[in-house]
């Protein structure tokens, strides 16, 4: 596990018992992280900063950042 | 949720890097600067700054969390762990050096300084070992500073104390932005920080610097569109706040973590190693947790601290006035295995990520 100050990784919430949860991390890494600075639920991808999460990640606004781009490089004027 | 995404396609880039240059072409020198350690491995890993104009640079600010702890913050663990208490910390600070030796030569010498992946394993250690004293040594930015207020809320064992040297970030934008030798065009906010503390505290750049303020995610694309929208609006002469990080900043940022953190802690002015003192910049337990603070309760006394040694030039590559490879040091007497000033010894420090790169070369 890389032990970043500013970093922070995605990782899919497994499992909730109380404040903590399992996540993984894919590639085969999984652990219990810290959730109570976030409102998450099992099948969500959280951001995890050592050991905490801090984040929900939303699929729904990283599908619109992607459209958001599109619309930036097919923009005509710049 | 990523592999169906497109967050690294080269193409994308490709179209990107176009529009950059289109617009910087119209333009004289560009400095846009960013102040986050992961920020500035995703450039430099992925070779960002080839693709960009030879007149817009994209400086690392202030963004490596163990680089800014001032030698004297260093000092005061040291003295705790030659007091027999156990010192807990993030595997990033061991070697950074204080005013004489690092953490790790002490624990060489025999001190207990253990490295955590997190401060809840800290509060596990002193729950084991109820009969020995621990202080946990929390340093980070605005990301890292909530799971310290969760800790310290939830009343841990009282064998446990916080040496807290928790750093703002928008305090020493400020700072940078007021450096008139320093000439910056834009920032590119810290994608991390920014999921906590949200929108708000960046509001002050383009309101009252005119400096056009980005928050940016870490994926290639991100940061060259953050340098896209900061260009666009610099043409367009109407600096503004943008986030192009949505799927993971709110405007509010987390809410939960900001009343934690001011619950826990309050703002004083603080050092940093590079900048000197940072108004307001300093995260300080609240007198109702004074009895968790490590520092009163062992009576920790050190001097001023020797930030930065002699022929270092860490001072200047951490505010963005030179690059690693403008540091005589570089590579010859200051390496990722022999590191001198604090730059070179965390991984996210400007000259080990120049470093790693250039292995990769």
């Amino acid at each position: 596990m890389v032990i970043a100050m500013c970093l922070a990784i995605p990782a899919k919430v497994l499992d909730i018992k109380g404040d903590r949860a399992q996540v993984d991390f894919g590639g085969g890494i999984s652990r219990d992280v810290n959730i109570t600075l976030v409102d998450a639920k099992v099948g969500d991808y959280i951001l995890v900063h050592a050991g905490y999460a801090i984040q929900v990640l939303s699929e729904k606004e990283a599908r619109e950042t992607l459209l958001l781009w599109n619309e930036i490089l097919e923009a005509a004027d710049a | 949720m990523v592999e169906s995404l497109r967050f690294r396609d080269a193409t994308l880039a490709k179209q990107v890097a176009g529009k950059i240059h289109k617009l910087a072409s119209k333009k004289g020198v560009i400095k846009i600067c960013h102040v986050c350690g992961t920020h500035e491995w995703t450039i430099t890993h992925f070779g960002l700054r080839s693709l960009l104009p030879t007149n817009l640079e994209v400086i690392a600010g202030p963004g490596c969390p163990v680089c800014i702890v001032p030698a004297s913050e260093i000092d005061e663990a040291i003295q705790l762990a030659l007091k027999d208490i156990a010192i807990v910390c993030f595997g990033d600070i061991l070697r950074v050096s204080g005013s004489k030796k690092s953490l790790l030569d002490v624990k060489a010498e025999g001190a207990d300084v253990r490295v955590v992946y997190s401060v809840n394993d800290a509060v596990e250690m002193a729950e084991k070992e109820s009969h020995k004293d621990f202080v946990f040594f929390a340093i980070g930015f605005e990301t890292t500073a909530p799971s310290t207020a969760v800790e310290v809320v939830e009343q841990p064992p009282k064998n446990l104390g916080f040496l807290v040297s928790h750093r703002l970030i928008p305090p020493a934008m400020k700072l940078l932005v007021e450096m008139k030798d320093l000439n910056l065009s834009g920032f590119i906010a810290p994608g991390h920080v920014s999921t906590i503390i949200g929108l708000k505290p960046y509001e002050i750049f383009p309101r009252h610097y005119r400096m056009p303020t980005v928050v940016a995610g870490f994926e290639p694309l991100d940061v060259l569109f953050g340098v896209y929208m900061i260009l666009k609006q610099l043409s367009e002469g109407k600096p503004s706040l943008e986030n192009e990080y949505v799927r993971a900043v709110h405007s509010e940022g987390n809410v939960k973590a900001r009343v934690l953190m001011r619950e826990v802690f309050e703002v004083v002015d603080g050092n940093w190693r590079g900048l000197g003192k940072v108004p307001s910049s300093t995260l300080k337990l609240r007198g109702k947790y004074t009895n968790y603070d490590a520092r009163l309760r062992y009576g920790v006394k050190v001097d001023g601290g020797v930030d930065i040694r002699p022929g270092c030039k860490c001072h200047l590559v951490i505010v963005g006035k030179i690059k690693p490879t403008e540091c005589p040091l570089f590579m010859k007497a200051c390496t990722p295995q022999k590191p001198l000033g604090p730059c070179m010894v965390s991984m996210e420090g400007t000259c080990q990520i120049w470093a790693k790169a250039s292995e990769l070369i």
